[in-house]
C-alpha cells in the first residue's frame, strides 16, 4: 500500500520467533510476522490462546520468554504506540472532558474535544463522570486516546467490544484513516472487524 | 513535564472528589481525642503521652490512604497507560505521591495544631509540631509509595501493606515525636528532613520498579 501522511511510510514492527508464557504455561512459540506502514493485521485465536499477551508484549508491558519484537523507523520509541486494552483505563468519578485533558498531558497531544465529541458521539456526555456512561460509550472514550495523541502504531484488543453498529463504523473509519496516514493497526479480534486485513495471524500452540 | 502536571492535577481532583482529607482527618481527630478520654485529664500524663500519640495517629491516617493508591490503577487499566506515557513512570509516581501529600499530608499537619493543644502541648511549640508533621507526612507518603506499589495486586493487601510500611515509618515517628516533646529539636528536625528527602529520592524509583513487575 502506498501510504502518505504524517507517519511517512517508514514505520514497521517486526515480531521474530516470539515465545510467550504466562506462569508456567507456554502460550505459543516461534511466532513471526512483520507489519509495515498502512498495514492492518488481525490477530485471531481461541480464548486463552495468547492474543492479549501478544499485544501486551508488543506494547512492551510483558517480557517475552524468547524471540524479539522490534519497532523500526520511530523517531522516539516512547511515542511509537497506543495500546487499547480490555480494561478501558478510565476513572469512574472523572468526567469525559477531564479524561481527554489528562491524556493530552500524559501522552503529549491536544484534547481535541470537538473532534471527539462529534466523531465518537460523546458530545452529550462530555461533562459527565464515566460512572454514568454505558459500556459502549466508555469504549468510545477509550478509543478517543487514539485521536488525542497521534501514534503510528495502534495495538487494539477487541476494539469493537461493547460498540454498537454506529460505533463499529466509526472505529472502521478511524482505522482506515490511520492506514491512509501511514499508520499500522494490529487488532486482536474474535470476529473480523470489517476492513479486509493485510494479513491474519493465528495464535495457537 | 506536562504529564507530571496532568497526573498531579487529576490525582488531586480525584482525591478531592473522594472526600478529600475528610476520612483521614476524621480518623486522626477521632483517635487522638479518645486519648484524654481513656487516660483521664491528668495533665502531666498527657504532656508525656500526647506527642507520640499525635505521630502514631498521623502515621496510621496516611497508611489508611495508601492501599488503593496503585491498586485502582492496576485494576482499571490506567497503569498500562501510565507505562505507555513518554514520561518516566518514576515521575508519574512522584506526581501521585505529591498529590496525596497535598490532599492528605498537609491537612493532617495543620490538624496537628488543635490536637497538640488538646493534648496539653505548650502553645509556643505548636508551629514546630505543625512543621515537623508536614515533613513527617512527606516521609510517610514517599516510603508508603513503595509498599502501595508492592501490594497493588494483592486483594485486601492492607495488612501486608502495613507489615511492609510500618517498620519504614519508625524513623520519622521516633524523631518526629522527639520534636513534638521538645527534646533535641534541631537535631531531630534535621534527621526528620533527611527521612523525607531520602524517601523522596528512593520511594518513586522503588515503587516504579515494583509497578513494572505488577503490570506483567
Amino acid at each position: 500500500m502506498n501510504a502518505r501522511g504524517p507517519f511517512q511510510d517508514k514505520q514497521s514492527i517486526r515480531v521474530e520467533a516470539l515465545s510467550l508464557s504466562r506462569g508456567q504455561r507456554i502460550l505459543f512459540e516461534n511466532l513471526s510476522f512483520a507489519a509495515a506502514s498502512g498495514d492492518y493485521v488481525e490477530v485471531l485465536g481461541s480464548n486463552g490462546s495468547g492474543k492479549t499477551s501478544l499485544l501486551r508484549a508488543m506494547a512492551g508491558l510483558l517480557r517475552p520468554s524468547g524471540g524479539e519484537i522490534a519497532i523500526e523507523g520511530a523517531d522516539e520509541p516512547s511515542l511509537a504506540l497506543h495500546y487499547v486494552a480490555h480494561a478501558n483505563g478510565l476513572k469512574r468519578e472523572t468526567s469525559v472532558r477531564e479524561h481527554l485533558h489528562y491524556w493530552a498531558g500524559l501522552f503529549g497531544g491536544s484534547p481535541s474535544e470537538d473532534f471527539v465529541a462529534q466523531m465518537l458521539d460523546l458530545a452529550r456526555v462530555m461533562a459527565l463522570p464515566v460512572r454514568v456512561l454505558s459500556q459502549g460509550q466508555a469504549r468510545r472514550l477509550a478509543l478517543a486516546r487514539l485521536v488525542v495523541a497521534p501514534r503510528p502504531i495502534w495495538l487494539l484488543d477487541e476494539p469493537g467490544a461493547a460498540l454498537d453498529d454506529a460505533g463499529k463504523a466509526v472505529l472502521n473509519e478511524l482505522i482506515a484513516a490511520h492506514r491512509a496516514n501511514g499508520g499500522i493497526v494490529v487488532a486482536a479480534v474474535h470476529e473480523p472487524l470489517g476492513p479486509s486485513p493485510s494479513q491474519t495471524i493465528r495464535v495457537s500452540r | 513535564m506536562n504529564a507530571l502536571v496532568a497526573t498531579f492535577r487529576r490525582e488531586l481532583a480525584m482525591l478531592w472528589a473522594g472526600g478529600g482529607a475528610l476520612t483521614p482527618l476524621g480518623y486522626f481527630f477521632g483517635a487522638t481525642m479518645l486519648v484524654p478520654l481513656a487516660m483521664g485529664p491528668d495533665r502531666a500524663l498527657l504532656e508525656t503521652a500526647g506527642p507520640p500519640l499525635v505521630w502514631i495517629a498521623a502515621a496510621l491516617s496516611v497508611l489508611a490512604m495508601l492501599e488503593r493508591l496503585f491498586q485502582a490503577d492496576l485494576e482499571d487499566g490506567s497503569l498500562d497507560q501510565m507505562l505507555l506515557s513518554p514520561a518516566p513512570l518514576e515521575g508519574l509516581v512522584l506526581a501521585k505521591g505529591a498529590a496525596l501529600w497535598v490532599a492528605i499530608g498537609l491537612p493532617l499537619a495543620l490538624a496537628g495544631a488543635p490536637v497538640a493543644i488538646a493534648l496539653q502541648a505548650p502553645v509556643e511549640r505548636i508551629p514546630l509540631i505543625v512543621a515537623s508533621l508536614a515533613l513527617g507526612t512527606a516521609a510517610f507518603v514517599s516510603v508508603g509509595l513503595i509498599g502501595a506499589a508492592l501490594t497493588a495486586s494483592v486483594k485486601r493487601g492492607g495488612v501486608l501493606l502495613a507489615l511492609i510500611v510500618l517498620p519504614l515509618f519508625a524513623p520519622p515517628i521516633i524523631f518526629g515525636a522527639s520534636v513534638a516533646s521538645g527534646e533535641d529539636v534541631s537535631a531531630a528536625f534535621a534527621i526528620l528532613g533527611g527521612c523525607a528527602l531520602g524517601g523522596l529520592a528512593l520511594g518513586p524509583i522503588a515503587a516504579a520498579a515494583a509497578l513494572r513487575l505488577q503490570a506483567e
